[in-house]
């Protein structure tokens, strides 16, 4: 697999929502709205890089044994980062996805593409893997959150083009809404896959 | 140094220099990061302060007192304004835990003869589209300039005079009850005080 194939292939092909549904908590919890969907997929993409590139610097190293544990550690050290820094210099983001953002430790897409990929790859492939994986994350996090935020809300990036008041589709901002637009951003997917 | 065999040795030694590691790099960001995020959240707080109190030029977050309500899980703080070291009136933060998502609290300013002037709602996890519309002015602005002793502050639906957020009645009680609270600290503050 060429150096192209392993950044692009996390878009489509092996995107980590739409393809593979790893991190579902994280995708179904914070894409109420397009703009939390795209923030929580760049701080999940800086820690999948940062992982990624250590990972594979030490895999050299790692007793198999205690491959796990170690990969916790340098992921929750990442997601601390991230938080911590967040929070000094983007406080309103911090606001809203604050709550979340410990849970990027528990996002399995992470610790999944240490264990797969990075663990048994050079460093400049696991760097591309992890940003590739990580954009289309954020890309399907956006996707799905503005599909929720327009149906549900009427508006986009917190753009409202609807009246104030207006009734909207609540459902789409709830909880199942989730799962239900989800389940169709996915067969629609699949369905040009397959076509194309 | 370590081979890529499971011994006991190795994996101590690993998991030993990995965590030695990782702490030292957290520990290097905290001190960077500790004085902007305090800086942040004392933003945050005078920014509120700022929102619903009366112009004021003394530092009400070093003037804050604590007031221990009954039926009250935490302490409130009450917040005293001043202009010129007149009392101008004073801000209370107030919690509710009857919100949609559990607890959000709130910020609610009075002035010096017991009227709220504003609220502004500093924490929540309330439904968006739905209870968030509390932040907005049709519902907030109904608690601008209003003197809870003569305003009822329940929703139309318990007999008071508050309309409600469409589909969002929990979160509009809610945030009536945060204000009742609010509006019982300020009275025992200045019970106390007198």
């Amino acid at each position: 697999m060429n150096q192209w194939q392993n950044f692009s292939k996390g878009f489509f092909k092996e995107n980590p929502v739409f393809v593979m549904l790893l991190g579902m908590c994280p995708t179904l919890g914070v894409t109420t709205s397009a703009l939390n969907g795209l923030g929580m997929g760049l701080a999940t993409t800086f820690v999948l890089v940062m992982a990624n590139i250590v990972v594979s610097l030490i895999k050299g190293v790692i007793p198999p044994k205690v491959r796990i544990p170690t990969f916790i550690v340098i992921i929750a050290s990442f997601v601390t980062i991230v938080e911590m820094t967040m929070e000094a210099y983007l406080p309103s983001l911090f606001e809203q996805l604050g709550l979340f953002i410990p849970l990027i430790v528990v996002n399995c897409l992470i610790l999944g593409r240490s264990e797969a990929f990075a663990s048994k790859n050079n460093v400049l492939s696991a760097l591309l893997d992890g940003l590739g994986m990580g954009l289309g994350f954020a890309m399907a996090l956006t996707i799905l959150g503005a599909t929720r935020e327009i149906l549900g809300n009427g508006s986009i990036f917190g753009y409202s083009f609807v009246a104030q008041d207006a009734n909207t589709l609540l459902l789409f901002i709830m909880p199942p809404g989730a799962f239900i637009a989800l389940g169709y951003i996915i067969a629609i997917m699949r369905k040009t896959a397959k076509t194309s | 140094m370590a081979t890529k065999e499971s011994h006991l040795k190795n994996m101590v030694l690993t998991l030993f220099l990995v965590t030695l590691v990782a702490s030292s790099v957290l520990a290097y960001v905290h001190k960077i990061t500790e004085e902007p995020i305090r800086e942040s959240r004392l933003r945050k707080k005078t920014t509120a302060l700022r929102n619903v109190l009366p112009e004021f030029t003394n530092s009400p977050i070093e003037e804050v007192k604590k007031v221990t309500l009954k039926n009250s899980e935490y302490p409130l703080q009450v917040y005293p304004a001043k202009r010129d070291g007149q009392n101008v009136g004073i801000a209370i933060r107030t919690y509710t835990n009857k919100g949609y998502s559990g607890e959000f609290w709130i910020m609610v300013g009075f002035d010096e003869s017991g009227t709220i002037t504003k609220t502004s709602v500093l924490q929540h996890q309330e439904t968006p589209g739905l209870g968030s519309k509390m932040k907005q002015k049709p519902f907030k602005g109904q608690f601008r300039d209003i003197d809870p002793a003569e305003t009822d502050l329940r929703v139309k639906k318990d007999g008071g005079d508050i309309d409600a957020i469409t589909a969002a009645t929990i979160s509009s009680r809610a945030f009536c009850d945060a204000t009742r609270r609010g509006y019982k600290a300020y009275k025992k503050y200045k019970e106390t005080k007198d």
